[in-house]
C-alpha cells in the first residue's frame, strides 16, 4: 500500500440554511481554498471525487452542476458517489493506491434545508416493506435509543451529557452551527420530541460543502508541511431491516475500525460521526475507545449535520486537529442510512 | 385462481417531498432584470466571456462572473429540434421547436420556443428576437419570455457560429 | 504497480419495459446470482460490493443500495455506491476493477440496475423548478439539437440514422437478453416510424427498460484459477468536462476525445481500428454511433458516418459495433453502461452466442452520460496486457 496523506482541508461554515447561493457558488470558494492550501497546482491534481445526493437538491443530476466549480477544463478524471463525502474520499485513496494518479481532490456539498429532510429520508428505507409506514430519520433513531435505554445500556441523562458536551466544544469551532452552554438537568426537563429523543438528542438541520486534496507520499510532503497520514480506512455494512439487527450495537462500525487499526496504537481524538445522541455511545463501544480519546472536540454531528458531507467533516476536523498539534493519532468515522447502517473509519497520524 | 397463487405485482406508495428552491446569487440578479424585462448577463472575471443564464460560475476557468452585461434581445439560431412527443412537465403544445439561441452578445446559448413561422423554414443561422408577455405579467421567471420569432436580417454564416453548436 | 484484474464473471437479466415479476432485489439478484454461477463461486466469496444507478428519483427511492444490502450479500462487507450520470454502469465496473488492481480486495462483486417501471422517469429527468419555462422534453430533447448540429456540420446523409437503427435492431435479435426486439424490422419500418424530436424518429430512440447486469472482477490468481476464460482489463479511463460553458463543443466533447486516445495509449494501442476488434459503445439515439466513431478515433472528423454507410460496423464488417443489439434494444439507465462494458468481456471470452465477432481478441467498451460530458471506457483482452 502506498502512503497517502490529508493535505489539505476547507469547508463552508455549517448553517441552517444558506438561502442566498447555490451550490456552485458555495462550493468554488472552498475548492479555490483547498487547493490553494494544498500546494500543489489545481491542474497537477489527479482525480475529483464528490459524494452528494439528489434527494437534497430535488432534482435528478444535482451532482453534474457541481462541476462547474472544480475547473473541469481542460477534461479532468472525475467521479461521483451517492453517498457521504467520506466515501469519496475512499474512491480517491484506492484510485492513488492503484498508482494511476499521486493526488486527488475530494468535495461533498448539500443544502439540507431546502426540502423536509427528515421525511425524505424515509425513501431510504425499503420502498416495499418499510417506507409505505413512513418512518423518517428521528423516528428510526428513536427506535434505536429506545432499545437501548430499556436494556439500561444508556441513560437518558447519559445522552444529554453528550448533547451538552457536544454544543459546549462547538464554541471553539467558529465553523459550527449549534453551540452554547447547557445545563443537563435543564434540557432534561424538556418535552421529548419524538420518545425518547428531545430536541438536544437530534441533530440540527444544516446547509454546507467540505473538499480535501489527498497525496501520496512524496507529493504530500514536498507540498505540505504537515501531511496527515492515512493509516487505515475502511467501511462496512449492516442489515437494513432494522427488525433483523441488534440496533444497540454496530457490527460494521466494529469490523471496520478493527480492520482500519483502530487498536493498533494510542489514540488521541476521535471525530465520530452520531447525528444522535445515544448513537456516539453505540460507537464509542463499537470501537473501545477509553475515556482518555478525546471525542468530537468540534462538537460533532450535534453541532452540525449536513448530511453527506459531515461524514467528510469529521475527516477533515480530526487532521485539523493533528495538524494543530492536538494530538498525534485520530480516528475520523462517518455513517450512512439509518440507524447507523454503513460505517467508515479512517485512522489518522501525523509525523 | 386462488388468492394465495396469485403474485403481488403491484403496490402503490404515494411519496411527497416538497423543497423550497432558491435561484443562487448570480441566477437572482438575471431574474430581477427578466422581471424589469432585461437580459442581463454575467461576465467571467478570467476569461470574460458573458454566460446567461449566469450561474455563478465560469465553468471554463471556475471563476466567479461578476460583471453585469446587459444583452440585446436578438439572437441566432445555433441549432434546434421539432418535438413531438409527449412529456411530463412540458410547458409547451405540441409539436413545438425547440432552439438553442445565441444572443446577440452572449458566449453561451439558451433554450427558447421558435414561434411565428413553420417549422420547415427554422434553420440553424436564422436570426431571431425575443417576444415577451405583457409588462403586467411579468414574473421572476425567464418564462416571462414566450417565444422567439424570425427577424427581417440575412443568416449569419455557419463558420461564424460553429464554435458554438 | 498496479495488479492485474480480469472480469471472471458476467451475468445479465432479460430486459423488459416492466419486469413486474421481481422487486428491485429480485431484479439484482437475477443478474448477480448469474455473475457468481458463471464465475462459480459463491456469495461468501466476495469481498466487496460496487453497485452503480442512475438518479434515485427513477424509482423513487433515495440511496437504494442500503435497503438492498442483503440482497447484493454484502452485509459485513464494504459497499460502494457510484452515480455518474448515464456513464455509471461503466463507472462503476471501473471502481470494481480498481479495488482490485490496487491490491486490496481479490474478487469484487459489481452491480447495475435500474428498474424505471416503479416510478416515472420522464418526470424525474424534468422536474418543473421554478424561475424557468421546463422546454426539454427528457433526453430526447436535449441530444436530437446535437444530433442536427453533427448533421449540419458533417454533411451526413439524412438515412445515417436509420442504418444504424436497423443494424443495431437485427443484432438484437440474436441477443436472447435484449428488450426490443423486432422480427421484421426494414429499413422502411425504420423511415416510416414517427418522428419523436426531429431528427430522431421513434425506432432510431431507445426503450425504457428494468434490468440489471452483473460481473465479477478478480485478481489474476483468479482469473487463472477459472474453469472459463477470463477477459483482461488491459486498461480503463473516466473523463468529465462542465455541461454549459462558452465555447463547449457538444457534438465533439474533448472529454470524449482524451478519454478515448489516453485509454488507447495505457493498452498499448497505437492505431485502434485495425488493433480493435469490436466496440460495445454507448448509443442511445441512432446518429450517436457516428458521432462517436469520431470522438473514439476510428475515423477522422466529419467522417464516422462513412462507417455505417460502408458496413463497417455491422457483425461482419471490420469493426463490428454493438453486436448486443446496444442502447437501442435494451436500456436500463443505470445497467446501460455496464451492459456495454460487459458485451465486450463477453466477446473477447467468447461467450456471446450468436452475436459472438468471431475471433475477437481485444474489445472496447464505453459509456457516456450528462449532457455528452461523463465518459468511461475500458479495454478487454483474451490475455493480460504484457
Amino acid at each position: 500500500m502506498r502512503d497517502v496523506a490529508v493535505v489539505s482541508y476547507a469547508q463552508t461554515p455549517f448553517v441552517r440554511s444558506e438561502r442566498a447561493r447555490n451550490e456552485v457558488e458555495m462550493l468554488m470558494p472552498v475548492i479555490d481554498e483547498v487547493v490553494e492550501k494544498s500546494g500543489i497546482e489545481r491542474r497537477k491534481i489527479g482525480f475529483t471525487c464528490s459524494g452528494s445526493t439528489d434527494y437534497l437538491a430535488g432534482q435528478s443530476f444535482s451532482f453534474v452542476m457541481a462541476v462547474d466549480a472544480v475547473g473541469a477544463w481542460p477534461p479532468i478524471c472525475e467521479s461521483h458517489v451517492e453517498m457521504d463525502g467520506a466515501w469519496a474520499l475512499y474512491e480517491a485513496w484506492v484510485k492513488i493506491q492503484c498508482g494511476e494518479v499521486d493526488s486527488a481532490l475530494v468535495f461533498s456539498f448539500g443544502r439540507s434545508s431546502m426540502g423536509e429532510t427528515a421525511e425524505t429520508m424515509t425513501l431510504q428505507t425499503d420502498p416495499y416493506t418499510l417506507a409505505p409506514l413512513g418512518p423518517d430519520a428521528i423516528s428510526m433513531a428513536a427506535l434505536q435509543a429506545r432499545a437501548g435505554l430499556d436494556r439500561g445500556l444508556w441513560s437518558e441523562r447519559e445522552m444529554a451529557e453528550v448533547a451538552v458536551r457536544s454544543r459546549r466544544d462547538a464554541l471553539r469551532n467558529p465553523e459550527a452551527q449549534l453551540k452554547g452552554e447547557f445545563d443537563v438537568d435543564e434540557i432534561l426537563a424538556e418535552p421529548y420530541l419524538v420518545s425518547p429523543l428531545r430536541k438536544h438528542d437530534c441533530p440540527p438541520v444544516s446547509d454546507g460543502a467540505a473538499a480535501a486534496v489527498i497525496a501520496a507520499a512524496d507529493v504530500a510532503r514536498q507540498a505540505c508541511e504537515k501531511p496527515v497520514w492515512i493509516r487505515g480506512i475502511e467501511h462496512r455494512l449492516d442489515s437494513h431491516q432494522p427488525g433483523s439487527r441488534d440496533l444497540t450495537l454496530s457490527p460494521s462500525t466494529k469490523a471496520a475500525g478493527e480492520a482500519a487499526g483502530a487498536s493498533s496504537g494510542r489514540l488521541d481524538i476521535a471525530e465520530l460521526h452520531a447525528p444522535f445522541s445515544h448513537q456516539e455511545i453505540i460507537l464509542k463501544q463499537a470501537l473501545g475507545l477509553s475515556d482518555s480519546v478525546k471525542i468530537n472536540p468540534s462538537g460533532g454531528a450535534l453541532a452540525a449535520n449536513p448530511i453527506l458531507t459531515a461524514g467528510l467533516a469529521r475527516i477533515g476536523e480530526a487532521s485539523r486537529q493533528i495538524v494543530a498539534g492536538n494530538g498525534r493519532r485520530a480516528l475520523a468515522h462517518a455513517t450512512s442510512g439509518p440507524c447507523l447502517q454503513q460505517n467508515l473509519v479512517c485512522i489518522l497520524e501525523g509525523d | 385462481m386462488s388468492e394465495e397463487s396469485t403474485a403481488v405485482t403491484k403496490l402503490v406508495t404515494p411519496v411527497r417531498v416538497s423543497y423550497t428552491y432558491t435561484p443562487g446569487v448570480a441566477t437572482g440578479k438575471f431574474l430581477r432584470g427578466i422581471r424589469r424585462g432585461k437580459i442581463i448577463g454575467q461576465a467571467c472575471d478570467s476569461c470574460g466571456r458573458v454566460y446567461v443564464p449566469p450561474r455563478g460560475a465560469c465553468p471554463r476557468c471556475a471563476s466567479p462572473t461578476s460583471q453585469e452585461v446587459e444583452l440585446a434581445h436578438k439572437g441566432t439560431i445555433i441549432t434546434f429540434c421539432v418535438v413531438r412527443v409527449p412529456s411530463e412537465n412540458i410547458d409547451a403544445e405540441l409539436p413545438y421547436c425547440a432552439a438553442s439561441i445565441l444572443l446577440d452578445g452572449a458566449d453561451i446559448t439558451l433554450f427558447g420556443l421558435i414561434q411565428e413561422c413553420k417549422f420547415d423554414e427554422v434553420r440553424i443561422g436564422m436570426r431571431v428576437e425575443a417576444v415577451w408577455k405583457p409588462e403586467s405579467e411579468w414574473e421572476y421567471n425567464l418564462a416571462n419570455i414566450v417565444h422567439y420569432r424570425p427577424i427581417e436580417e440575412p443568416d449569419v454564416p455557419y463558420e461564424q457560429i460553429k464554435e458554438y453548436s | 504497480m498496479a495488479e492485474h484484474a480480469a472480469v471472471i464473471g458476467i451475468g445479465q437479466t432479460k430486459y423488459d419495459a416492466k419486469r413486474i415479476d421481481v422487486s428491485q432485489f429480485g431484479l439484482i439478484r437475477e443478474a448477480a446470482t448469474r455473475a457468481l454461477e458463471d464465475a462459480e463461486l459463491g456469495w461468501k466469496d466476495i469481498d466487496a460490493v460496487v453497485i452503480g444507478k442512475a438518479p434515485d428519483m427513477f424509482e423513487g427511492t433515495m440511496m437504494p443500495e442500503l435497503f438492498l444490502a442483503e440482497a447484493l450479500g454484502c452485509v459485513g462487507k464494504p459497499m460502494l455506491r457510484v452515480h455518474t450520470a448515464g456513464s455509471v454502469g461503466g463507472s462503476t465496473a471501473i471502481v470494481a476493477a480498481s479495488l482490485v488492481q490496487a491490491g486490496i480486495h481479490q474478487r469484487v462483486l459489481t452491480v447495475s440496475y435500474e428498474k424505471q417501471s416503479e416510478s416515472n422517469a420522464m418526470w424525474a429527468l424534468s422536474i418543473k423548478m421554478p424561475f424557468a419555462p421546463t422546454m426539454v422534453a427528457g433526453a430526447g430533447g436535449f441530444f436530437a439539437p446535437l444530433i442536427r448540429g453533427y448533421i449540419q456540420r458533417s454533411g451526413a446523409p439524412d438515412d445515417t440514422g436509420i442504418r444504424v437503427a436497423l443494424k443495431d435492431r437485427l443484432n438484437a435479435l440474436k441477443n436472447p437478453y435484449a428488450h426490443l426486439k423486432l422480427p421484421d424490422v426494414d429499413f422502411d419500418m425504420i423511415a416510416n416510424s414517427p418522428m419523436l424530436w426531429d431528427p430522431i424518429r421513434y425506432l432510431e430512440t431507445c426503450p425504457s427498460s428494468d434490468g440489471a447486469c452483473a460481473m465479477v472482477i478478480g485478481d489474476e490468481k483468479q482469473a487463472r484459477r477459472a474453469a472459463k476464460p477470463a477477459a483482461w482489463i488491459h486498461a480503463t479511463n473516466m473523463k468529465t468536462e462542465p455541461t454549459m460553458f462558452a465555447g463547449r463543443d457538444q457534438v465533439m466533447p474533448r472529454a470524449g476525445l482524451e478519454c478515448s486516445a489516453e485509454l488507447y495509449k495505457k493498452a498499448g494501442i497505437s492505431d485502434p481500428r485495425s488493433e480493435i476488434d469490436c466496440a460495445e459503445i454507448y448509443v442511445p439515439f441512432s446518429w450517436f454511433e457516428a458521432m462517436w466513431m469520431e470522438n473514439l478515433h476510428f475515423a477522422p472528423l466529419n467522417e464516422g458516418w462513412k462507417m455505417t454507410y460502408e458496413g463497417a460496423t455491422a457483425l461482419g464488417g471490420d469493426l463490428p459495433v454493438n453486436m448486443s443489439g446496444g442502447v437501442l434494444s435494451s436500456n436500463a439507465i443505470g445497467a446501460s453502461g455496464m451492459i456495454r462494458f460487459a458485451e465486450a468481456a463477453m466477446q473477447v471470452r467468447g461467450q456471446a452466442g450468436e452475436h459472438q465477432v468471431d475471433g475477437a481478441r481485444r474489445s472496447l467498451g464505453h459509456a457516456y452520460g450528462g449532457g455528452s460530458q461523463y465518459f468511461s471506457m475500458w479495454i478487454v483482452g483474451d490475455q493480460p496486457l504484457a
